[in-house]
């Protein structure tokens, strides 16, 4: 059971847990922080996805299981804070992702999360909640003075939540059957 | 975690991570450390991929574009269209080389001219994993003789300083990251003020004050005070002047293409550099010369 799909019933409704094909986790991890690394040197306007965050987020809907959500979570936040420059100490994204992964989890082991819309929107309030967070631990901890919200903060939510409906779908497609 | 109810165990593991994670910003806080082996760790595994990635960069490039002029072909026309294509392709190829190599020839230029400095060529293979900070990687390290704060340069300007070195790697913080500056003056004046990031692509020039008199279209260059570059590199152009108390806020445009990096020079020393006015600073001048008063300047972009 532990290796196949299995149903889980929650609230009455009729939640799938997904599971991957095996190295898929961890592959997508590599290639999404590769990419955010290496991508924007020669398009620069690649910098506004978050790829770690959607990774994040589709793993954690998937796989349903809030302790294995906000482990991956910190993992990527972590790993994009080592890949990141002096004014991300260790830990700022891997907080913020940490919580994304938990919610994430939450989330879709409560509610259906396949259908566009609802990865559409779910996504714009993960990567504003994963805004809010950095922002909060940068004013709290770092005391850095940061803005709550801006309208590049506003576009890039849509434009990651645009990109996210079609890479979740390529990310079906790593699931086992 | 034996003695939680399994309900509540992933919220505890919550707790436990942020705690942990909260900590670990304390302790590089209090220590001034910024987690080095992790991040040699991480840099490590990344930039071989990175490196690989911009070598090929310039092949998928031809390739991609190749691929677009083949769309449309005609099948009447296929073996002539076919033979074109290739010959598209080389000019292609040579264009995209030629571009290179006057890249690397106004490289070698500066290097020539500057040759009391020591410094060596990298290419840019990576940029930073998050939106906030903006510093880019290298393709040189320690084995190359790059150490942290060596001054980062391209002919066009300076590009920013090195913030950690790696075994192969090194890091750099960009001119326009909001932690960045350089010691700066106006061309013309000589009025000595810092230049800093504000985390756009603009630069904001601090601390002018507000009785002295700053002309849009004016040449910003490198002081040599920050002790990182020598004294007359071009930094950037007063883009955009606001008057304020005690000091004027004053905008400038980098001289280098910062969005645009493929290839820079890293200045390979410590020591304090005094260099003679050489060509990039005449240039500089040259330039300056030519628009010689303030409506003049304004015109420029």
């Amino acid at each position: 059971m532990m290796n196949d799909t299995f149903d889980l019933r929650l609230a009455e409704s009729h939640i799938e847990v997904h599971k991957f094909r095996t190295g898929a986790i961890f592959a997508a991890t590599v290639l999404a922080l590769m990419l955010q690394a290496f991508v924007p040197v020669y398009f620069q306007k690649f910098a506004v996805l978050d790829l770690p965050l959607l990774v994040t987020i589709y793993f954690g809907l998937s796989r349903r299981n809030p302790s294995t959500g906000l482990l991956l979570g910190m993992v990527i936040g972590i790993l994009q804070d080592s890949l990141s420059g002096p004014t991300v100490p260790l830990g700022l994204y891997g907080i913020a992702k940490t919580i994304v992964g938990y919610l994430a989890s939450s989330i879709g082991a409560r509610l259906d999360t396949e259908h566009p819309a609802a990865r559409f929107a779910l996504t714009i309030f993960f990567f504003v909640l994963h805004q809010g967070s950095i922002t909060l631990t940068r004013r709290l901890l770092l005391a850095e003075p940061e803005a709550w919200f801006t309208m590049h903060l506003g576009i890039a939510a849509s434009v990651n939540a645009a990109v996210a409906v079609f890479l979740f779908m390529m990310l079906d497609r790593l699931r086992r059957n | 975690m034996a003695g939680i109810p399994s309900r509540h165990r992933s919220v505890v593991l919550l707790a436990g991570v942020i705690v942990l994670q909260v900590v670990l910003l304390a302790v590089q806080i209090k220590r001034d450390s910024q987690g080095r082996l992790l991040r040699v760790w991480t840099v490590g595994a990344v930039s071989p991929f990175q490196r690989a990635g911009a070598r090929g960069i310039g092949n998928i490039r031809g390739t991609w574009s190749h691929y677009f002029a083949l769309q449309n072909t005609s099948r009447e026309n296929e073996e002539l269209k076919r033979e074109n294509d290739a010959l598209k392709l080389q000019v292609n190829q040579l264009h995209s080389k030629a571009a290179e190599s006057d890249r690397l020839a106004a490289l070698l230029n500066f290097r020539q001219s500057q040759r009391e400095v020591p410094m060596v060529a990298a290419r840019v293979i990576g940029t930073s994993a998050d939106t906030a900070s903006q510093t880019i990687y290298l393709d040189h390290g320690e084995r190359d003789g790059i150490r942290r704060n060596m001054g980062v340069i391209t002919p066009d300007g300076v590009v920013g300083k090195v913030i950690e070195s790696y075994r192969d790697t090194a890091q750099v913080l960009l001119l326009t990251d909001k932690d960045s500056g350089v010691g700066a003056m106006l061309a013309d004046s000589r009025i000595q003020s810092p230049v800093g990031g504000t985390g756009e692509p603009l630069l904001a020039m601090k601390y002018i004050p507000t009785d002295d008199t700053v002309n849009v279209g004016e040449h910003v260059v490198t002081s040599g005070m920050d002790r990182i570059f020598p004294r007359d590199l071009p930094v950037g152009t007063v883009t955009e002047i606001k008057t304020g108390r005690p000091f004027q806020q004053v905008r400038v445009r980098p001289a280098a293409n910062l969005a645009r990096l493929e290839e820079v020079i890293v200045l390979l020393t410590l020591r304090p550099l005094e260099t003679k006015k050489e060509p990039v600073a005449k240039a500089a001048d040259a330039e300056e010369k030519q628009v010689s008063g303030p409506a003049a300047a304004a015109e420029k972009p």
